[in-house]
């Protein structure tokens, strides 16, 4: 092993480098100059999401602990397009609440070490790995959310979370020593060769299963998204939902296509139930939603259940539809959860009735917002409906046509509640709506690509075909 | 055929919709009504050009209209399945250009002097232009994913029109109910579609509707439940088609949307948008009339013909007069599936199908004519009830020649376009089905009686005291009209046989004259018994309505459909499954974590700044969740 080999960990070691040098700028950067660490992490990160562009070999690290295809590059790569668009809406957040307090470059730190965290998860090669991966993508995340620590809200999120993450944890870990326990090993290569259905395997499967559930807020292992989401800043909220959702589901759909099929005839089952819970259960309880964060966040937790459409068939097409829909999902939500970023930043408001009349006073943000939610609902011709119709077509692939039937049952549901977002903004009067105001530079940038990313994943096709050629590694 | 200039029917509408649209407050509403009409007016100089080249000068080879397709690959959906945009035309989607063109720029114009003086002027005019847009893209598609894309813009634009008045709440309802009821139709269209792509591997309408190719050949490779998987894919398919076309039972949808401006009535409920559930019907008609003997052809007559009775009968006890136009077009839209149901393929077996497109043309003509003619007529009185009405000939000549010419057309009184397109009706259901005949027939009559029952309600009988005297509409709204009135006499004289046949190669229609004059004699018992009761104040219509006691009663609701629908939504769903969540959430639910906050009180206390008290109870869920899954996934659920 010479020292260019570790190059395939470069989105690692370079993620590092940056954290360590804001670390260093935090000390050097006097008191009264600090808000220039905002922009430094946000030109840093942006050099590092563009290199991530560059071609990486397909190799393995540590004797298998370590492991990288151009599925997980281009994956990783994703998560920093997320990141980086979050960092650009949160700027303005950043530069007047928490600059102020002098806590800004720690959350730089948090932010990156906890994606660090999902870079290993997903690459990793072994449970360890995977675990100290999970562990280090949540514990950073928890800090975050109590970050407002003005707000008592904001405290409580941090609380929660914590607490939740360490049940779930736990959990998990109990269930991999299960697995451990019955296959002698916690390497991937090995176990795939001897794993067989028993009792005690099925129950460690489960038992970890719940752990990454909770991390994708499936139900039943959903509840503490909401008052997370609600109480925690809205960056962090939006982080929660996007990024790291959008990783646990890669690895969730990685480790059920390789190392866990031979246990297909059991997940299978499992998801089935889980998905239509998953749906119901978020759609229900978001159509009674007024706080716009709550409200997202179970608009979050069913468009979770619709990707275990996608992850049930365990195909080739399976992944080209739940990395496709994943992206879309990622570049709908960040630009409704930006709009309601600008909008609080602004104003302080988060319910949905401060939210009337928003096309008459703003009609950029609303259409902004509308075309999120359309994206979210999957209405035709954005983004969003190519996803849900391509994860419908993968799941009816493989007969499960009632499965199907009920999801496009809830895509009615979730249609009833966007549209209600867009009734407030478009029709409905308000005496007293939020005044004009214009978003600065950063906010902007953030708002603006998100808006690219759902028309170009909508409109240009390449883009499916290619995800799909990369699809190749897991079927 | 150069297909390049058809692309910009379509642009035309979306680039005003765009335009109008974001520079919304700062066009002047008078420019943006010329810029609306100016607009329309290309797309319909396009349209006819299009019809001129394509039926007289380059459509036709070797004896038979040919079909032109250009489109590009939009998405490759795996290897074999791609989805592709582009335009297609043929016969109907031809057809479906001029009606769009003309019933869009009729109303282009009327809006013009309807809705002056509205505070959304523009945006009306920007929302007319997406609905434009969306139809054209609707007919113009090329594949069943692309006209499922453009079905759901139409859904949306007709939405957005409905719900115009926003500040009216029936309005916002009216418009809510239209979108989730075609909406929940759509499942149906989509998941048809998902089945078809599956099956046949494309998307493709000329791939589908080839008959000598696989889709339809193969038709018996899969059954589900005794019917072949392409049959079900079919009907679920005329679900959706059925939503938009307010077939029974997703017709109720229809007179409430009555809500909306009147334009949009006479633009989107008469003329286009209704009819797109019947051309999507003629647009897979070769799967429709060869897969499996035409199990679900049968199926499109029967409810055909069963809406077209049904909604004529509520028509005639219906007082405001929009919702009566409304279930006459529901009626007349019935006559049109009905005819397509029971349509042969070939030569003059295919008559039900022509006869069904040719009426689609013609009743496109007077019903947006005796929409606009309705909107005139409240456009003076302010009122949509027929008591607030009566004796209008004199005060607005122009309204009542035109709105005459309109109901005779429906009513097919000879020379009238009506006449002829429903005379061949008459034909294609004689010739299949002898019952299905009689009824179209019965509903002739009734159609006849109903709308002379409006005629003579707002232009004769006794005078309403006006409070300030009615007065003919300006120009641009009578200008319209007159157009109208002139084609509803003109379109019978097409001979459309030779156009627009299932196989694409002309035939030759004769007036069947026996068949003719039933029809008649019975649009004419109609018209005179209409006379009898409404031409001059009497009792005799209420003596009547008495001695049909709960008939009567049951028909002037509506048979009670809606309120069958509220009780399953409202009652069942609403009550019975959604207030018991909520009950639980909040008594269980909620009432746990109060307990157990009640319970460690004193704890809490202590660091309350910490504890939420709730915590414990998502970790409750979660182990209890763990371990069911763990325990049903281990002993009961194992295969």
């Amino acid at each position: 092993m010479n020292f260019s080999s570790f190059l395939i960990m470069r989105h690692e070691i370079l993620l590092l480098v940056i954290t360590l040098v804001l670390l260093v700028a935090e000390i050097f950067i006097p008191n009264n100059k600090k808000s220039s660490t905002v922009h430094l992490a946000i030109f840093l990160f942006g050099i590092h999401t563009a290199l991530g562009f560059m071609a990486l070999d397909e190799s393995s690290l540590f004797g298998g602990m370590f492991h990288t295809n151009n599925l997980i590059h281009f994956f990783k790569n994703v998560l920093n397009i997320g990141v980086f668009i979050l960092l650009l809406q949160s700027a303005d957040w950043l530069q007047e609440k928490i600059v102020t307090q002098n806590r800004g470059t720690e959350f730089f730190i948090l932010l990156f070490f906890s994606l660090l965290g999902m870079y290993f998860m997903i690459s990793a090669g072994d449970f360890l790995m995977f675990y100290l991966g999970l562990e280090l993508s949540t514990l950073p995340v928890a800090a975050l959310a109590a970050y407002e620590i003005l707000k008592r809200s904001s405290s409580e999120a941090g609380i929660k979370l914590i607490l939740s993450a360490a049940l779930a944890s736990g959990v998990s870990l109990f269930g991999i020593s299960m697995l451990y326990a019955t296959n002698g090993s916690i390497y991937f290569n090995d176990i795939i060769e001897v794993i067989t259905s028993n009792n005690l395997t099925i129950l460690g499967f489960i038992l970890f299963f719940a752990g990454l559930s909770f991390k994708i807020s499936l139900v039943p292992f959903h509840f503490w998204t909401a008052d997370v989401y609600q109480g925690a800043p809205i960056s962090i909220a939006s982080y929660l939902s996007v990024i790291s959702k959008g990783a646990a589901v890669f690895i969730l759909m990685i480790l059920l296509f390789t190392v866990l099929k031979p246990l297909m005839h059991v997940w299978e089952n499992l998801i089935y139930v889980i998905a239509l819970a998953t749906m119901f259960i978020g759609n229900l309880f978001a159509l009674r939603q007024q706080n716009m964060k709550r409200f997202l966040a179970y608009s979050s937790i069913a468009q979770a259940g619709f990707i275990l459409l996608g992850l049930i068939t365990g195909t080739q097409l399976g992944t080209a539809t739940v990395v496709y829909f994943v992206m879309i999902y990622i570049f709908s939500n960040l630009a409704a959860f930006g709009v309601v970023q600008a909008i609080s930043l602004k104003t302080g408001k988060e319910n949905m009735d401060d939210y009337n009349g928003l096309y008459r006073t703003n009609p950029k943000l609303s259409l902004i917002m509308m075309l999120a939610l359309f994206s979210l609902a999957g209405i035709p011709p954005v983004a969003g409906f190519f996803g849900k119709f391509f994860l419908f077509t993968a799941a009816a692939s493989k007969g499960y046509y009632l499965l199907v039937f009920l999801a496009v049952v809830n895509v009615t549901i979730s249609l009833y509640y966007y549209l209600l977002v867009i009734r407030a903004m478009f029709l409905r009067q308000n005496d007293n709506p939020i005044p004009f105001f214009k978003n600065k530079i950063y906010m902007r940038l953030g708002l603006i690509i998100t808006v690219i990313g759902i028309l170009v994943l909508g409109l240009y096709s390449p883009l499916y075909g290619y995800i799909y050629e990369l699809s190749t590694v897991y079927k | 055929m150069n297909l390049s200039y058809i692309l910009l029917i379509p642009l035309i509408p979306l680039a005003l919709f765009l335009v109008l649209g974001i520079f919304n407050k700062k066009i002047k509403p008078a420019v943006s009504g010329y810029m609306g009409v100016s607009g329309l007016a290309i797309s319909t100089i396009l349209s006819f050009y299009t019809a001129y080249e394509y039926f007289f000068v380059q459509g036709k080879i070797n004896g038979a209209y040919q079909t032109f397709v250009e489109k590009m690959v939009w998405m490759n959906f795996t290897d074999t399945l791609h989805i592709d945009l582009g335009i297609l035309i043929d016969p109907i989607s031809v057809m479906m250009l001029i009606v769009i063109s003309t019933v869009s720029l009729m109303v282009h114009i009327y809006s013009r002097g309807y809705m002056k003086g509205d505070e959304g002027y523009t945006k009306f005019f920007a929302f007319l232009g997406l609905f434009a847009f969306s139809m054209y893209g609707l007919v113009l598609a090329t594949n069943l994913f692309q006209i499922y894309i453009f079905w759901e813009l139409v859904g949306i634009s007709s939405y957005l029109l409905i719900g115009y008045y926003y500040t009216k709440t029936k309005a916002v309802a009216a418009a809510k109910k239209a979108f989730i009821v075609t909406r929940f139709a759509d499942f149906g269209f989509l998941i048809g579609i998902l089945i078809i792509s599956f099956h046949t591997g494309t998307f493709d309408f000329e791939t589908l509707n080839n008959p000598e190719g696989s889709a339809i050949l193969n038709w018996a490779s899969s059954s589900f439940m005794g019917l072949s998987a392409i049959t079900w894919a079919l009907i679920l398919i005329f679900i959706g088609g059925a939503g938009k076309s307010a077939m029974f039972p997703l017709h109720i949808w229809l007179p409430d949307a009555m809500e909306g401006p009147t334009p949009v009535s006479a633009l989107i409920h008469a003329a286009t948008m209704v009819v797109a559930g019947v051309y999507l019907v003629a647009r897979l008609f070769p799967m429709y009339y060869l897969v499996e003997e035409g199990f679900a052809l049968r199926i499109v007559a029967y409810v055909g013909a069963f809406s077209s009775l049904f909604a004529a009968i509520i028509a005639i006890t219906q007082t405001d007069i929009k919702r009566v136009l409304a279930f006459s077009t529901m009626s007349q839209l019935g006559y049109m599936m009905m005819a397509l149901g029971v349509s042969g393929f070939d030569g003059h077996e295919g008559v039900g199908y022509m006869a069904s497109m040719f009426h689609l043309f013609t009743h496109a003509m007077f019903k947006a004519l005796l929409f606009m003619g309705a909107g005139s007529v409240i456009h003076a009185v302010h009122s949509n009830y027929l008591k607030d009405m009566g004796g209008l000939r004199k005060y607005m000549p122009i309204t009542n020649i035109t709105f005459l010419i309109a109901a005779l057309a429906i009513a097919g009184i000879p020379p009238l376009a009506g006449f002829w397109s429903k005379d061949e009706i008459l034909v294609a259901t004689f010739e299949n089905n002898l019952f299905i005949y009689g009824i179209a027939v019965f509903v002739a009559g009734l159609t006849a009686f109903y709308m002379f029952r409006l005629y003579f309600g707002i232009f004769w009988g006794k005078e309403t005291n006006y409070i300030n005297a009615p007065h003919e509409s300006p120009f641009s709204m009578t200008l319209p009209l007159i157009i109208l009135a002139v084609l509803s006499v003109g379109v019978g004289f097409i001979p459309f046989s030779e156009f627009v046949t299932a196989d694409k190669i002309g035939f030759e229609a004769h007036l069947n004259y026996p068949l003719a004059a039933i029809a008649v004699g019975f649009g004419l018992i109609g018209l005179l018994l209409a006379w009898v009761f409404y031409k001059k104040e009497n009792d005799l219509a209420n003596r009547f309505a008495n001695a049909f006691g709960v008939l009567y009663l049951w028909a002037r609701d509506k048979f009670y459909v809606d309120e069958l629908y509220l009780f399953i939504t409202r009652k069942l769903i609403f009550k019975r499954i959604s207030a018991p969540i909520a009950f639980f959430d909040k008594k269980y639910v909620d009432g746990t974590m109060e307990g157990i906050g009640n319970k460690t009180v004193v704890i809490s206390q202590k660091i309350k700044a910490l504890q939420s008290g709730k915590v414990q109870d998502y970790a409750f869920g979660f182990m209890g969740g763990a371990v069911v899954l763990a325990l049903v996934f281990i002993y009961l659920w194992t295969n």
